[in-house]
């Protein structure tokens, strides 16, 4: 059976095949497409999933983001880990260590 | 009033058809047969204007969207757009092949609806032989396919009990996600409702269950659960709102607000071939005739939930007060109310057995 994944400094991240995240030209915003539900996430939100790519771990994650950001890497790692835990609880983003697709 | 938002979602109701005839089914009691479903030029037609107009998902049903045979066209169209599909089917005409089919034509998602969670119940509700082991089977292959799914069970009086059983089911089949669906009465369940509504203190012990299992499965299986209307406290939005941001196609190509719409015969209902979509969205009579909030009446114009429910259901009311901008009696502030209790906790109690299949052009009859 399936098993909950859980986000560590080594997870990669990655939003799985029913999960797209996609720019609404006409709403001039990105949009989250999932099953029975559209959502909207804010700029910092598309800036983590952007990164979700199966590749990448939640480390690089953290430090791509704090780079980009200019933030120290401490301060946003546990936002980054909160956020993506939230996630994957929905089963929004799943992970790639764990051979799920 | 002020202009509407651009739509986000489509339920697509391509045909009427259906080889199961649950005694439940959504449609309309008066079923379109297959001649007046609209052609594929037509559907594509339409898909089209829906993707120009900002609808970002469709969810292709009917009756049996699978017995349209250009469903993988219809899916490609969409998806060719970025518009999301979510297939849903009673699966027991869909084989190996077409799944594949479907997917690589870009099908997002599929929703598989399970009468029961044994043959015995399954057969009984959805009068076919072998259905249980089929949808078995198509359940198995869309994840083979790399394809998500969602697991649907409208629950009633004969199968209450297995609300468990279901959550097992789910999990069997690596399932995304499971709608445990009390079934709302209108329409065919309507007809249905003394062989088919459970009791509240039987729904209250399946919400525990539920609420249970959720936590217990967080990050492994998402559960949706509905009550059914009776049995609450405040109604449901509706469709998120009446022309709020969604819209339902019948398979004759008439737009409506939400799909069971046209039981309020005092609204004109446009057709997509005749007038196109956004226009029908726009401003067209039955969309904005309980659009918003204005065109309520108390107790819901004095409402702090007004935005929330919307009133509740248009043709909920209709059906049960004969007015149909009335506040849905499904609500605890609306006069109407207590009766609809009564009504409904009479009818749990009654329990004949008795099941009116749906069929076309049979409505009413008992099938033994
Ligand atoms: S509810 Fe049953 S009869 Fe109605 S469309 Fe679905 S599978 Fe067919
Ligand atoms: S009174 Fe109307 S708006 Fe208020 S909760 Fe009831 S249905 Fe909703």
């Amino acid at each position: 059976m399936r098993e909950r994944a859980i986000i560590e400094p080594h997870s990669q991240p990655a939003l799985p095949r029913y999960v797209r995240l996609q720019f609404d030209e006409l709403r001039q915003c990105w949009a989250l497409l999932a099953p029975e539900r559209v959502m909207w996430p804010d700029e910092i939100s598309v800036d983590i999933l952007k990164r979700c790519d199966g590749r990448a771990t939640t480390d690089a994650i953290v430090s791509d983001l704090a780079n980009d950001y200019a933030a120290p890497e401490d301060e946003i790692r546990q936002d980054v880990t909160t956020f993506l835990q939230e996630w994957a609880d929905k089963r929004l983003v799943v992970c790639m260590d764990k051979a799920e697709i | 009033m002020p202009a509407p938002g651009p739509p986000l979602g489509m339920l697509a109701e391509l045909t009427h058809r259906c080889p199961l005839q649950c005694p439940y089914c959504s449609n309309p009691v008066d079923l379109l047969k297959s001649d007046a479903e609209l052609d594929t030029d037509s559907w594509l037609e339409v898909f089209t204007q829906a993707a120009d107009l900002g609808i970002l998902q469709v969810h292709l049903s009917g009756g049996e969207p699978a017995l349209r045979q250009d469903l993988e066209a219809l899916v490609a169209c969409l998806a060719e757009r970025g518009v999301y599909t979510n297939l849903i089917t009673a699966a027991v005409t869909l084989s190996e092949q077409r799944i594949a089919d479907l997917a690589a034509a870009g099908l997002d998602h599929v929703q598989i609806s399970f009468q029961g969670t044994n043959p015995e119940t399954t057969e009984l509700i959805s009068h076919y032989k072998g259905a249980h082991e089929k949808k078995l089977r198509a359940a198995r292959w869309v994840r083979d396919a790399g394809l998500p799914l969602t697991v649907n069970a409208p629950i009633h009086r004969c199968n209450f009990d297995q609300v468990e059983q279901f959550v097992d089911l789910a999990l069997e089949l690596d399932a995304d996600r499971l709608e445990i669906a009390n079934v709302q009465y209108y329409g065919w369940a309507y007809l249905n409702r003394t062989a088919l509504l459970p009791g509240p203190e039987e729904v209250a012990r399946q919400a525990v269950f539920v609420e249970d299992a959720r936590e217990r499965l967080t990050g492994i299986l998402n559960i949706d659960f509905v009550t059914p209307d009776y049995y609450a406290e405040y109604p449901k939005p509706c469709m998120g709102g009446w022309g709020n941001d969604a819209m339902a196609i019948m398979p004759d190509g008439t737009v409506l607000p939400c799909h069971a719409a046209q039981t309020i015969t005092s609204l004109n209902f446009d057709r997509a071939t005749d007038r196109p979509l956004a226009e029908i969205w726009n401003n067209s009579d039955a969309f904005e005739r309980f659009r918003g909030t204005e065109w309520m009446q108390e107790p819901c114009r004095s409402c702090p939930r007004k935005d929330l429910d919307f009133g509740g259901c248009r043709c909920q009311a209709l059906a049960l007060t004969g007015d149909a901008a009335a506040t849905d009696p499904a609500c605890i502030k609306s006069p109407n109310h207590d009766a609809l209790r009564r009504m409904a906790t009479r009818a749990s109690e009654t329990g004949s057995g008795e099941l009116i299949y749906r069929r076309i052009g049979s409505q009413g009859e008992p099938v033994a």
